[in-house]
């Protein structure tokens, strides 16, 4: 613990901290972005993450969602994930990925005429689940699916 | 005018249109480290990604680091040929950029 490392460990907490400020929206000019579900972001847990954005951190297993991706991803920076469901009236899509530091990775507002149907990227840390949560008619439904991680895609 | 940081294709079969789309963008998440200093990367995404169609809102996707950089999307939604589509996107640091195309 020498004199540098301390000074280090300073400059990182103060970037830290002005980061935050960003994140809540205190040093944007954009109003637009206090829409952005900021407390579920930055939820640690799967639960925590769900309660912030959807308002009940478990949700009703269900065969209905449909999620596409690797078994075993080489590279967890880039892995590829489509969401799809057979579900009616579905208003809100989440994508979580359960070994993240910060599980929410995505979450999406269907508008009218708009298909339960997301296909993106996302990173994952380490092997873990990817969880995709469904809201339809006010219920919240669910489903997960194990993918295998050979290189970790957040830090490092 | 610069190049658009978004690309899009959006097709119509059947009276559903997918669209897809690429960004270009970091996506840093704020807690990788550089490897020659040594000193964190500051967070860097995108947050709202707005798609509408013929000025419809059909989608807002809400992100996070969590999304791979360069990040892929696509969704489907119930419409026509012609329909004029607008993408825009805005980031944790206030940058923005917007693109519109007609749906083949």
């Amino acid at each position: 613990m020498n004199e540098r490392r301390r000074l280090f460990l300073k400059g990182t907490l103060a970037v830290g901290t002005l980061s935050v400020a960003a994140g809540a929206g205190l040093l944007s000019p954009r109003a637009v972005l206090a829409a952005w579900p900021e407390a579920a972001f930055k939820g640690k847990t799967v639960e925590d993450a769900l309660k912030e954005l959807l308002g009940s951190a478990g949700y009703e297993t269900s065969d209905a969602i449909n999620i596409k991706a690797p078994d075993i991803a080489e590279n967890g920076a880039v892995v590829p994930v489509t969401v799809s469901s057979t579900l009616k009236d579905v208003t809100e899509i989440a994508i979580l990925s359960s070994s993240n530091p910060s599980p929410l990775t995505s979450a999406y507002e269907l508008g009218k005429g708009t298909h339960p149907y997301i296909s993106t990227r996302i990173k994952m840390g380490k092997t873990g689940d990817v969880i995709a949560v469904v809201k339809s008619g006010g219920k919240t439904f669910g489903t997960k699916k194990q993918v295998k991680v050979t290189i970790g895609g957040c830090g490092g | 005018m610069a190049k658009s940081t978004i690309k899009i294709r959006a097709k119509e079969k059947g009276g559903v249109v997918t669209v897809k789309m690429l960004i270009s963008h970091p996506m840093e998440t704020g807690t990788r480290k550089d490897k020659k200093t040594g000193k964190l990367i500051p967070a860097h995404y995108i947050t709202e990604v707005d798609a509408e169609a013929n000025g419809e809102k059909k989608l807002t996707a809400y992100w996070s680091g969590g999304i791979s950089k360069n990040p892929y999307l696509s969704f489907k939604y119930d419409g026509k040929k012609g329909d004029k589509l607008k993408i825009s996107w805005q980031d944790n640091q206030g940058q923005s950029d917007s693109l519109e195309t007609t749906v083949k």
